[in-house]
């Protein structure tokens, strides 16, 4: 509408609305982000920007869509039409590497979904590793390539060839050493070498915070957390959650635990009937809540 | 009975034919287990095709091509099967015949075994393949390292019962002159003009066979469940 598409990206879907220019201040922003299953309408037209450093709590009641927001904010879940950028990335773009994306977005699961068939150490180090392996790989074949353009180019247009530092056994003890910091940080550093069949639901969901953080995210997303825990766990996973966001990392928090949204959150979200019904600082939305379903909703649960 | 006795044992171990009996129980568990394997690896990757559910149009070609392969080898005996291979693709290519009956037994397990490893895959919990995916693994490397491994776990029972399946389905292997158990124990009883003892002994020979790989896999089994507890 505003501005016609300067470069045609290839989209994952139909899409009819076209794409506006993205806010370089926004980490993450979305456009007019609507998500179908059939003819169900789980999220409706949402426009929404986030900055760094901020932490949002999206509320609000069962079904609303909210987790599919989230979902749809690292492309779990394919949006049915509008876009979804992160750091100006257009991540419904099938040009843009999905995965380059997603090694800077942590997505934290209310089931936790640790690797069954791994224990601890490797549960955190197998992204890492890989993400080291793969951008090794890629020096080594990109070298490659020069090396064999260069015997075709005069001697003073040869090009120079990308300096490899690293190798295969650095990557993976530096993945371990990480590891075993963040795995100290929250205690757990006698597990590391145990399946995670063994250990607690607060350990495994604690456990699979800093896999995620293991990858250095400049953002990361929580479902539900605590969810699925038993109440005695309930806050050691809030205390970890509690310091990173004391960190200044920005995080998108789904959560049911209105006592921390108030406390944590920067901005609240309620979402309902797949719309942002209202937003705004904790002390706004719980203190003079203006939508009737937000005030109807608060005195269900508060 | 005695006398029939007599002559085989005397044929097997006098005339020192008992050699091409163990070269027979050789090339039989040679082409079961090394089918089985080829199997698992054709089978994961058609199966992991299959999952994908993928908007990448080479890769639903792919899967077209998967699923075309899976009816044709399911949906045909393995005799023709071997025939087909030996008379007209591998025809004067000079190749070794016990290759050649790995080649198709791994071929025609693979068919089975990509209908087993979806079941498998699909068994595994999808929240295994999005924490994957949410940490940037492509979903290659998720399936490889991840989902597999687990799927597998959950069907080393069927895995097991195919692997027997293929230990007996081997004994058609000498259709296209494998000497494999069958063959030996066939070339014994021409020899000696009788056919009851050979052919009793070789279905002792399959029993105890089948009896070890099912131990086989119950201590394979136990071992894994137990590797997740420790
Ligand atoms: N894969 C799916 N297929 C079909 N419908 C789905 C699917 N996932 C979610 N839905 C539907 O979309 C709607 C929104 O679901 P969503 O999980 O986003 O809600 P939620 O706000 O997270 O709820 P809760 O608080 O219970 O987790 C629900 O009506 C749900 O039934
Ligand atoms: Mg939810």
């Amino acid at each position: 509408m505003k501005e016609s598409k300067k470069h045609s990206p290839k989209f994952l879907k139909t899409e009819k609305t076209p794409v506006e220019p993205f806010d370089p201040e926004a980490l993450i922003e979305v456009q007019h982000l609507s998500k179908k299953y059939g003819s169900l309408l789980v999220l409706d037209d949402i426009s929404e920007k986030i900055k760094s450093g901020e932490k949002i709590a999206i509320i609000g009641p069962s079904g609303s869509g909210k987790s599919t927001f989230l979902r749809c904010l690292n492309v779990l879940e394919d949006p049915t039409d509008g876009y979804v950028f992160f750091e100006g990335n257009n991540l419904c773009d099938l040009k843009v590497d999905i995965n380059l994306q997603r090694r800077r977005m942590g997505m934290v699961f209310q089931q936790f979904n640790l690797f069954n068939n791994m224990n601890v150490l490797k549960n955190i180090t197998l992204a890492p590793v890989h993400m080291g392996m793969q951008d090794l790989r890629k020096a080594k074949r990109k070298n490659a390539l020069t090396r064999f353009l260069n015997l075709f180019r005069s001697e003073e247009k040869k090009k120079e060839l990308v300096p490899i530092e690293t190798n295969k056994k650095q990557i993976q003890e530096q993945a371990k050493e990480n590891a075993m910091r963040l795995l100290t940080r929250i205690g757990l550093a006698d597990k590391a070498n145990v399946y995670p069949s063994t250990l607690s639901g607060g350990q495994r969901q604690r456990i699979a915070i800093v896999r995620a953080l293991a990858m250095n995210p400049k953002v990361m997303l929580f479902d539900e957390p605590t969810s699925a825990l038993d109440p005695e766990m309930v806050g050691e996973v809030l205390q970890l959650i509690k310091e990173l966001a004391d960190e200044g990392m920005t995080m998108v928090i789904v959560t049911h635990e209105m006592g921390f949204a108030r406390e944590v959150a920067t901005r609240v979200f309620f979402m309902d009937g797949g719309k942002i019904q209202e937003q705004g600082p904790p002390a706004q939305i719980f203190g003079s809540p203006q939508n009737p379903r937000l005030k109807d909703f608060l005195s269900k649960v508060l | 009975m005695k006398a029939k006795l007599d002559t085989f044992f005397k044929y097997l171990f006098d005339y020192g034919n008992y050699e091409t009996v163990l070269i027979g129980l050789r090339n039989t568990l040679v082409i079961a287990v090394c089918g089985l394997l080829i199997g698992i690896v054709i089978g994961s990757f058609v199966a992991a095709l299959k999952v994908a559910g993928t908007r990448n149009r080479v890769v639903k070609v792919i899967s077209y091509i998967g699923d075309a392969y899976t009816g044709l080898f399911r949906g045909t005996p393995i005799i023709v099967q071997l025939i087909i291979f030996h008379f007209i693709i591998f025809r004067g290519s000079g190749i070794n015949t016990l290759l050649e009956a790995v080649i198709v037994f791994g071929l025609n397990s693979g068919a089975y075994v990509s209908e087993i490893m979806r079941g498998g895959i699909l068994s595994v919990d999808i929240g295994q393949t999005e924490a994957g995916r949410t940490l940037g693994l492509s979903f290659t490397v998720t399936m490889l390292f991840v989902v597999i491994p687990q799927a597998i776990k959950n069907v080393i029972p069927t895995l097991g019962n195919e692997l027997i399946a293929l230990t007996k389905d081997t004994s058609v292997a000498g259709y296209v002159a494998t000497m494999d158990l069958n063959a030996a124990f066939t070339a014994i009883a021409g020899a000696t003009y009788d056919y009851l003892v050979p052919y009793l002994f070789l279905a002792l020979v399959y029993l105890v066979l089948v009896v070890l790989i099912t131990v086989l896999i119950r201590v394979v089994e136990r071992r894994m469940r137990k590797s997740e507890r420790k």
